[in-house]
């Protein structure tokens, strides 16, 4: 028993601390990123983590249940906005991905990353233990997973689906359905892709192949990859130094600021900028996981572990595409690339497993929350 | 519908156990794949970090070549012949070129560039290939310079930069000797892969002295090492290394004499070559009329290249080396020598009575009534034509031929010039070869004479003289102390020589055909022999009713005028060759005699010699270089009259602008002493 009182050591604060290093270290790059400045992106970027951390600890005061009854409302509701965006959505770069609601730019899309975890857990929740084994416990699974994916990926907006369907899936795993299911689907997928391949833009198809050898276009498509491999080669185990980048700073390395962020602090910080950051990612992730193993409810932990695997598809997909083991497909990486509708999905996603973490402990017994 | 299931059944409990092992399962690829992105990391970043920071000096630093001054060549006496200007020019990088169109209109109206340029740099930018500059001007003041400078944001690929060019301070009368500089072309870069070759401002011998001695004069390429953005924004200057100036050569060209032989070939198409009798130094060496290296070197105009090309007195050819002409009379005193060394005494006369028969030819002289009893000084004198009939008969032309080859006759020599040609001495072998006919009686007697087979340019000429004048072997050669062996000897006796000197001094100071050689200087005589070469046939029936004067032919009809000689005829110490091509020594003053002698003289009394020719070239029309700019101006008012861009005026002014064009030229001389023009077979 502590003699602090529970609701300071109730408050999260290993994972805000974690979270405000991550953060923190992101605003440090923005600030490099701008030549040195805390305008126009290191500024917005801290305001607005204090903003969604706020949000954050204000959703994690409530209950789980709550957001189980809410969740199909909530898939149906972001559903209509997709459809809506592929009527009446803005056109910018080649792909439909926004409302204009006047008063800001709403991307449904990004909405559906979490939203598709716990509507897949909600439903998985819902069945009968029984039934996990039969058809039943897959087509609804699959049809809720694929609405949305279907109407992303026409947008078109390959990264997105791809998280959309993963997110989904992981939860799908999760829930206990035959293993032998993901090996099969696994390999069909693996023999579908070049089917698949044909039926992707022009655009796509560019970067997919640009992907596989960007030294073939290093000035045109390739660009984007060769130039992130030389911010983060050239950095070496050291780094050259803060605000000494020179592909971020004489504008060599394009999108520096947003998806290309972690090329920008790998030149400056080397190495060993990228195994503290990748290793903090790594405590976040261990941190939901942890808490879903903990939790007893079926949709909190399903949550829980699928939010978490959200988050960190976020960050594996950014980082795989910046070291050129991806295509490049527009996934930012969270608390460090500037911008706020990711950031908003990844707290809502934090504050969502904060919920968890507090309804599980409040049925456990107090004191025990790491 | 059912899963086939073997297992048991699921429970609560189960499930829960399955989700815990799943999601360490989960748990576990996402550490697999954090570990798998730090080994990725830790393979570019370190692994492959040499590659990549190599890769990123590469994007960040710009180096930027900085084009070597070009060595400087000099004369005899240390004169710049050739050297180097500081000017402000711009440039024109095709590849970085957004609007050429628009450009190159803003940039004429910034630099007032006339139309033929424009036209000049459209040609060479639609040439180009791409990441070769296209120079679009030089020799910009400051203010045109500076004009361009506050202009480059809105002016992609638009290069101004502050650099060298190559100056000829004596013009158009060094343009053949030295050659010019230019951009390398792209099969140069393509061969050598060179980037300084690339590099704007930087220039390379592409004729004469220039082309031969390229890798001599040119330096080593400073650098400038400047950080740029991806945008090609210079952001600050890191490190500078100034380039190292070419060597300079050092020629055997006397750079006064040079000049003054370039300009006193009037407005004539001929050449003369000035040697050095002690060593065979070249000390002038012009042909004229010439393109002005320094406008070669800018970057020729369409327009000027056109007028060059279009001239009739050709001015884009090296008479000097690449001409060839018939030697005319000029191989008189070398064909004595042969009969001297095949034992024809100096007294045995033969009387000439205007023409032999040979064989069932008729072969006139050109004195149609005849000169009377000759003995060898007096023929040379005369330049008797049946003297060397008779005799040349006499020792056979192999004889004749043998002695051609020592002086120098059809000898290759070994020059830094990029072409060169040698002409023709014929004997029977060579005609068998060449035809694969039989030698002739009248080819023997057409040899003697100079015509026929044999040709010989300019230099050959200068060359036969010092031979003649020295009896060794001298080789003609163009750098400063080159050491070289002793000569070999021609191989003639010290009193052959003295009769062939005697003999050549009578030409121009004993009453013979080179009287207008004469030169005023005290105790130095000149001597010398005459020449003429036919270009064309003259028939019997025109012979009959008299030989057309050369004043009444078309240009390219009339005959050539030669002149050999050397100075002074009994020390000799220099010797001249000239030809004045289709000159029919039509002006005393513009004919090879005079032209030769005056030449020599300004190595005896510049003064006196640089007196008389400006006194000369008021008649012409001024220096060679006000010459051309007046005809290049009538060429462009009369090609834009031809265009219909300028609409003639009045057509008498028309007909003025195309006049002019040949006044400036003078190719219409008037036939002003017909007596002298006689005087010089």
């Amino acid at each position: 028993m502590s003699i602090v009182p529970q609701p300071l050591t109730q408050f999260p604060w290993r994972v805000l601390a974690l979270l405000l290093a991550i953060a923190g270290f992101g605003t440090i790059v923005l600030y490099s990123s701008a030549g040195g400045s805390i305008f126009p992106w290191a500024a917005n970027q801290a305001v607005r983590f204090c903003i969604f951390t706020v949000m954050a600890l204000v959703l994690s005061r409530i209950p789980v249940e709550v957001f189980a009854r809410y969740t199909f409302p909530a898939y149906g509701a972001v559903l209509v906005a997709l459809v809506l965006v592929e009527l009446i959505g803005g056109v910018r770069g080649g792909s439909q991905r926004w409302i204009n609601l006047g008063f800001m730019q709403l991307q449904p899309s990004e909405f559906m990353k979490p939203i598709i975890v716990l509507t897949v857990a909600r439903f998985y929740a819902l069945l009968p233990v029984g039934e996990i084994r039969r058809w039943n416990a897959i087509w609804p699974a699959l049809v809720l997973i694929g609405l949305p994916w279907a109407l992303v990926l026409v947008q078109p907006d390959l990264g997105t689906a791809t998280m959309i369907a993963a997110g989904g899936v992981t939860v799908m795993f999760l829930a206990g359905l035959p293993l032998r299911l993901f090996i099969g689907s696994g390999l069909t997928v693996a023999a579908a892709i070049p089917i698949a391949f044909s039926f992707l833009h022009d655009y796509q198809q560019k970067r997919v192949l640009i992907f596989l050898d960007p030294e073939s276009d290093p000035l045109g498509a390739g660009y984007h990859i060769s130039q992130s491999k030389i911010a983060i080669g050239s950095g070496g185990i050291w780094g050259k130094g803060f605000l000494q980048g020179t592909q971020s700073h004489l504008d060599y390395l394009p999108e520096g600021h947003t998806d290309f962020v972690f090329a920008t602090m790998a030149e400056e910080w080397g190495l060993l900028g990228g195994v503290l950051m990748i290793g903090a990612f790594l405590l976040l992730f261990r941190w939901g996981l942890r808490v879903s193993m903990r939790t007893q409810d079926k949709f909190a932990r399903m949550a829980a572990a699928g939010l978490t695997t959200t988050i960190f598809f976020y960050v594996a997909i950014n980082l795989m595409m910046v070291m050129g083991l991806a295509p490049v497909v527009g996934i930012p990486l969270p608390f460090m690339s500037y911008g706020g509708s990711s950031m908003l999905t990844v707290m809502l996603c934090i504050g969502i497993i904060m919920a968890i973490d507090r309804s599980g402990r409040r049925q456990r017994r107090p004191g025990n929350w790491a | 519908m059912k899963f086939p299931s073997k297992r048991k059944p699921v429970t609560e409990a189960s499930q829960t156990f399955t989700f815990t092992r799943r999601a360490m399962v989960v748990g576990g690829l996402q550490g697999a794949i954090g570990a798998m992105l730090i080994g990725r990391m830790g393979w570019i970043s370190v692994a492959e970090n040499e590659h990549y920071t190599a890769l990123s000096e590469s994007n960040r630093v710009n180096l930027t070549l900085i084009p070597p001054r070009r060595g400087w060549i000099l004369d005899r006496h240390g004169r710049p012949l050739a050297n180097n200007r500081t000017d402000f020019r711009v440039d024109l990088i095709p590849q970085r070129m957004v609007d050429a169109d628009g450009t190159i209109r803003h940039l004429a109206q910034l630099l007032s560039l006339e139309s033929d340029e424009v036209d000049r740099i459209r040609d060479e930018l639609e040439k180009s290939a791409g990441f070769r500059p296209v120079q679009v001007a030089d020799k910009l003041t400051y203010d045109q310079f500076a004009a361009v400078s506050v202009r480059l944001p809105d002016l992609p690929g638009v290069a101004p930069s502050q650099g060298f060019s190559r100056y000829y301070p004596a013009g158009a009368t060094v343009g053949h000797l030295l050659g010019y500089v230019g951009a390398a072309t792209a099969e140069e870069y393509k061969e050598r892969k060179d980037p300084l070759l690339i590099t704007p401002g930087f220039k390379v011998g592409k004729d004469g002295l220039e082309k031969a001695f390229d890798r001599h004069l040119t330096g080593k390429p400073g650098a400038k090492r400047v950080e740029v953005t991806a945008r090609g924004k210079i952001v600050r200057e890191l490190t500078t290394r100034p380039d190292t100036p070419g060597r300079s050569i050092k020629l055997t060209i006397d750079a006064g004499l040079q000049e003054y032989a370039g300009r006193r070939l009037a407005t004539q198409s001929g050449a003369v070559v000035v040697l050095d009798c002690q060593n065979g130094d070249v000390l002038a060496m012009a042909s004229m009329p010439s393109f002005d290296p320094n406008s070669f070197s800018d970057g020729i105009s369409h327009l000027e290249w056109n007028m060059l090309s279009q001239d009739d007195h050709v001015p884009l050819r090296n008479k000097t080396l690449q001409g060839l002409y018939p030697p005319g009379s000029t191989v008189k005193p070398m064909v004595a020598l042969a009969l001297l060394e095949a034992g024809v005494g100096p007294q045995e006369t033969i009387s000439c009575g205007g023409a032999i028969r040979v064989g069932n030819t008729l072969f006139h002289c050109h004195k149609r009534r005849g000169h009377g009893p000759l003995n060898m000084r007096g023929a040379i004198a005369q330049s008797c034509d049946i003297y060397f009939y008779q005799m040349a008969q006499r020792i056979g032309m192999d004889r004749i031929a043998n002695m051609a080859h020592r002086v120098g006759m059809g000898q290759r020599f070994d020059l830094p010039f990029p072409s060169q040609s040698y002409g023709t001495v014929p004997d029977p072998a060579w005609k068998e070869r060449k035809y694969n006919q039989k030698w002739q009686v009248y080819d023997t007697v057409n040899a003697t004479i100079g015509q026929g087979y044999m040709l010989i340019n300019p230099l050959q000429m200068a060359v036969m003289a010092a031979r003649l004048a020295t009896g060794r072997q001298l080789m003609p050669n163009f750098l400063f102390g080159a050491p070289r062996p002793d000569p070999a000897l021609v191989g003639a006796s010290e009193d052959h020589l003295v009769i062939i000197r005697d003999a050549m001094s009578a030409v121009v100071n004993g009453g013979g055909t080179g009287g207008a050689a004469r030169m005023n200087i005290p105790n130095v005589l000149i001597a010398g022999k005459t020449g003429t070469a036919q270009v064309r046939r003259i028939t019997m029936a025109e012979r009959a009713g008299g030989v057309r004067g050369n004043s009444s032919l078309a240009f390219k009809l009339r005959d050539h005028a030669l002149f050999q000689g050397f100075a002074p005829f009994d020390k000799p110490r220099y010797a001249v060759g000239c030809i004045i091509e289709h000159g029919g020594h039509l002006i005393r003053n513009e004919d090879a005699p005079m032209i030769a002698s005056d030449t020599l003289s300004y190595l005896f009394d510049p003064e006196r010699a640089m007196e008389k020719l400006v006194t000369l070239e008021k008649g012409w029309g001024g220096t060679p270089a006000e010459r051309q700019n007046r005809q290049m101006a009538a060429f462009r008012m009369a090609e834009a009259i031809r265009k219909g861009e300028v609409p003639p005026p009045e057509a008498a002014d028309a007909s003025n602008a195309a006049n002019a064009t040949e006044a400036a030229n003078a190719s219409v001389p008037l036939p002003e002493d017909g007596n002298d023009a006689a005087d010089a077979p």
